[in-house]
């Protein structure tokens, strides 16, 4: 009798790759219902038109590097990232934006380094970046809350504004720049944080709408943190970083800076430090590495918001700390079973 | 009396699986119609057969040994003649042949005549000579010489003695059936150890899945006159049964890098090791013999069994019912456990003093395809897991790379090949299959590295021996042409006298002439000496004259 040789150990793996994405995309689902709630279906639209091209472009490419196309479609890899990308992107996207920035995406950000596990950068943030830099107009016109503009299209309506099918009169009425860009141009009018609040576009705690969407990522958060798909390190790193920025200068300065609870819930900082920081292959990897990747991003987050160009600072925050993440992991490697000092 | 138990990194909570091999107890195997003893069952050097082919050997006798310090002597586990002398497949995880003694068993397992001595007055050095003598190697798996253990644990001085009844990993019971059946035994293997060591007290590890054996040795010690010993119920994480791991949970102490258990003092010791040390204390026996446990979902009766060792592994799956399914192919043997155990090429292979179980799974059940796996994505559940506390994922892309220098950085000879990262990988990497690739090469390099440096010292040091012979030399010369000079001072200083070109000319010119005037050999012929030469040169041109 003969038998196959194998390495040990032979038990089956009690996770796989795949459960790891779906638990991801289960997290995104209470966050995506209150944005489409909010904003209406031009996110979903997004959404469904993100997947389907990612999805196109990863099997075109695996075809062309000879790869097994089944097995890495169905790791849902490429889900996870589109769906992040279509969330960054402002609802109603036209159709050839949605299709460079993921092709992007998936082509330059992922693929050209050699595919899942080997991108030091985080795919859907260089596809966002990419887009941001690339089409500013496009990428900062973004809609009101269906709340206070009153106005909603039907999915179909929506799906065919993508494609340019469909025109309202007046549509451009309800568009509108983000809370953050708000206060942020509110700002450089030196108007102070209590004057740029009368806007009807802020809520109780952050932007209407939007601060219950920052809400939904927080239950999906949870919800990753409980499925253990993630741990604790990096989301909490994040959010402390940008709040003891966000607290010192309030306390220093209450009149014109606005709150910390403001921060925290607009903008995307709670999806960002619980889905996009967390990408496991481009964050750091020890434990104490991963408290100063997440205190960094938090940190620049604050620093990009208040003085930088862009209203928003997450994804710049997350590419910048991801390059830094071979240096942070090779410093931050922990004591060994034995080993002599603390920090070797 | 009780202790405060510590905690190691990571590790596993796997399903144990132990059931199954516990419920018929211990079994006595029978005679198989071979035995094949691989020369090789420790750690070590190698040993010599003492035995030839056609010899008939008896029960106990001596059949391989070596003089090295580190080797564990061979002996015939029942009587039988020896008919072979060769390689045959043995049990490792290389999966190559070594040279073994194959006996057929002629079934009267007639032993060699005991020469039982009293032990009571023997010193601790004669002791570990006894125990050298028997063969005795760690049987928790190291299979490291016992009694060169013994030797240097003695030498460093031992504040306590730590005895391995864990068996964390799962499947395997040999140690739990041989606690249950031979507590005696392990006890007063202990006493022994602590006769030689002279420990200040003794810890015994036991996993608490295992009540029964955790009972009879706590009966076992009360009916002995040992003091200062203790058995400790530990919880059941896989590897609690590792030495190191063991050593945290006992004592909180951790073994530095790269450095062994007694360097701070402490001895570990396998349950199973003290048993064979009473053996061979009390009886006279060698070890000849071993419990092994027979597991796994594609095998009809689990169970442990007493076994002799060189038993094939095909006789002992005979007398289990024999495979699950008829075709054998489905089958995949493994020798030791789900984690740490590693592949058997075919049930040929011998019962070795290291097989504490054989493991038949159906090929369904092992998850790994050969080839094919997901890439890493870093998610560090094998950092949680690892009880070295090392960084898998780092390891494996540097293994990965053949970045030797950095792998060594990592840490790479801190793994313990437990197997806990690949076990918990969502990738599902054979994380330790590159571990081991990676281990042995730098373990290649070094050796190449070495040899290139002997090579160069060697040469450097030759040069050098050249260097200083030719200036004694020429100091010799200098010293003995002065002396002569002194002595006879007509003789004239050599170098002034002939231009060495034109003596070297002169010397050619009169060669040259001697050679002219030499006699060739067809000088001074016979009449027909002179024809034949003749003869031979018209045919000569004959044929070349001859038109083609």
């Amino acid at each position: 009798m003969t038998s196959v040789i194998v390495s040990s150990p032979y038990v089956s793996p009690s996770k796989s790759l795949r459960q790891l994405m779906i638990n991801v995309i289960i997290g995104l689902v209470p966050g995506t219902l209150a944005y489409i709630w909010f904003f209406g279906y031009g996110v979903l639209v997004n959404i469904i038109l993100a997947i389907g091209l990612a999805l196109i472009f990863e099997a075109i490419v695996l075809k062309l590097r000879d790869k097994p196309i089944k097995p890495h479609l169905t790791d849902f890899s490429a889900v996870v990232a589109a769906w992040l990308f279509a969330l960054c992107l402002p609802m109603n996207s036209p159709w050839w934006l949605v299709l460079i920035g993921i092709g992007f995406c998936m082509i330059a950000g992922k693929h050209l380094y050699g595919g899942l596990g080997f991108n030091p950068f985080n795919p859907a943030m260089v596809g966002y970046v990419a887009l941001l830099i690339s089409f500013p107009k496009e990428m900062t016109t973004w809609y009101l809350p269906q709340v206070i503009s009153g106005q909603s299209l039907s999915l179909i309506d929506s799906l065919a504004y993508s494609f340019g099918l469909f025109e309202i009169e007046h549509w451009d009425a309800f568009s509108s720049a983000t809370p953050l860009d708000q206060y942020k141009t509110g700002l450089t009018q030196n108007l102070a944080a209590s004057e740029i609040f009368q806007s009807p576009v802020f809520g109780a705690l952050g932007g209407v709408g939007w601060e219950w969407i920052a809400g939904g990522w927080l239950i999906g958060g949870f919800w990753l943190l409980i499925s253990r798909t993630i741990n604790w390190h990096i989301p909490v790193a994040v959010v402390c970083g940008l709040l003891l920025f966000a607290t010192g200068r309030y306390f220093l300065d209450t009149a014109t800076v606005a709150s910390p609870v403001f921060h925290l819930f607009s903008g995307s900082i709670i999806i960002g430090a619980f889905f996009i920081a967390t990408d496991p292959v481009t964050a750091a990897t020890t434990n104490k590495g991963r408290i100063y990747y997440g205190l960094m991003i938090g940190m620049l987050v604050y620093i990009i918001r208040s003085w930088g160009g862009y209203p928003d600072g997450v994804a710049f925050a997350v590419l910048l700390a991801n390059m830094c993440v071979p240096l942070i992991d090779y410093y931050t490697q922990p004591r060994i079973y034995g080993g002599q000092d603390q920090d070797e | 009396m009780s202790i405060k138990l510590h905690k190691f990194h990571g590790g596993l909570h796997t399903e144990d699986h132990k059931k199954g091999s516990l419920i018929s107890g211990l079994q006595q195997a029978t005679l198989p119609a071979q035995l094949i003893l691989p020369l090789k069952q420790h750690i070590g050097d190698s040993n010599k057969p003492l035995v030839s082919v056609g010899d008939r050997v008896l029960r106990g006798q001596l059949i391989a040994d070596s003089s090295s310090a580190i080797s564990a002597p061979v002996h015939a586990s029942s009587s039988g003649i020896v008919s072979e002398i060769g390689a045959r497949p043995v049990p490792h995880p290389s999966g190559q042949s070594d040279l073994c003694i194959v006996i057929d068993v002629d079934g009267k397992d007639e032993s060699i005549k005991q020469k039982t001595s009293p032990i009571e007055n023997l010193s601790g050095a004669e002791l570990i000579d006894k125990i050298q003598r028997a063969g005795i190697v760690g049987l928790g798996g190291a299979v490291f010489p016992t009694a060169a253990k013994l030797a240097r644990g003695n030498d460093l001085g031992i504040k306590t003695l730590i005895i391995n009844g864990a068996e964390c990993e799962p499947y395997i019971t040999c140690d739990d059936t041989l606690m249950q059946n031979y507590a005696a035994e392990v006890v007063s293997g202990i006493a022994y150890l602590q006769c030689i060591l002279k420990p200040e007290n003794t810890l015994i590890g036991i996993e608490d899945n295992k009540p029964a054996a955790i009972k009879s040795i706590q009966l076992a010690i009360e009916k002995s006159p040992l003091s200062q010993t203790e058995v400790v119920s530990i919880p059941t994480i896989y590897p609690s049964g590792g030495e190191k791991q063991l050593i945290k949970i006992l004592t909180g102490k951790e073994v530095p890098a790269s450095k062994l258990a007694f360097d701070i003092g402490l001895f570990c010791q396998n349950v199973g090791t003290c048993v064979a040390i009473t053996r061979a204390l009390e009886h006279d026996q060698a070890l000849i013999s071993r419990i092994v446990t027979l597991s796994g979902n594609g095998i009809q009766n689990p169970g442990n069994w007493e076994v002799w060792l060189g038993t094939p592994v095909s006789h002992l799956i005979e007398l289990a019912g024999g495979y699950k399914i008829n075709q054998a192919k489905s089958q995949h043997l493994v020798m030791g456990g789900p984690m740490m155990g590693f592949s058997l090429s075919s049930d040929a292979v011998p019962i070795v003093k290291a097989s504490n179980n054989i493991l038949v799974m159906q090929q369904q059940t092992i998850p790994l395809t050969p080839g094919y796996h997901d890439e890493c994505v870093r998610c560090a559940k094998c950092v949680e897991v690892c009880p070295a506390q090392l960084l898998p994922q780092q390891l494996y892309w540097q293994a990965r790379a053949k970045n030797h220098e950095r792998s060594e950085e990592y840490h790479l000879f801190d793994c313990i090949e437990c197997g806990c990262c690949a076990a918990v990988c969502p990738s599902q990497i054979p994380l330790v299959q590159y571990y081991r690739a990676e281990k042995s090469e730098i373990r290649t390099a070094r050796q190449a590295h070495f040899k290139s440096d002997r090579a160069r010292l060697r040469f450097e040091f030759r040069e050098q021996r050249l260097l200083l012979k030719k200036q004694q030399d020429e100091e010799r010369r200098r010293l003995k042409r002065e002396a002569l000079q002194k002595k006879n001072p007509k003789i004239p200083d050599r170098k002034v006298e002939v231009d060495p070109v034109q003596a070297a000319l002169e010397r050619v010119k009169a060669r040259k002439q001697t050679q002219a005037a030499e006699p060739r050999n067809t000088t001074n012929l016979t009449p027909e000496q002179q024809q034949q030469i003749e003869e031979a040169d018209a045919r000569r041109r004959a044929a070349r004259e001859q038109p083609k």
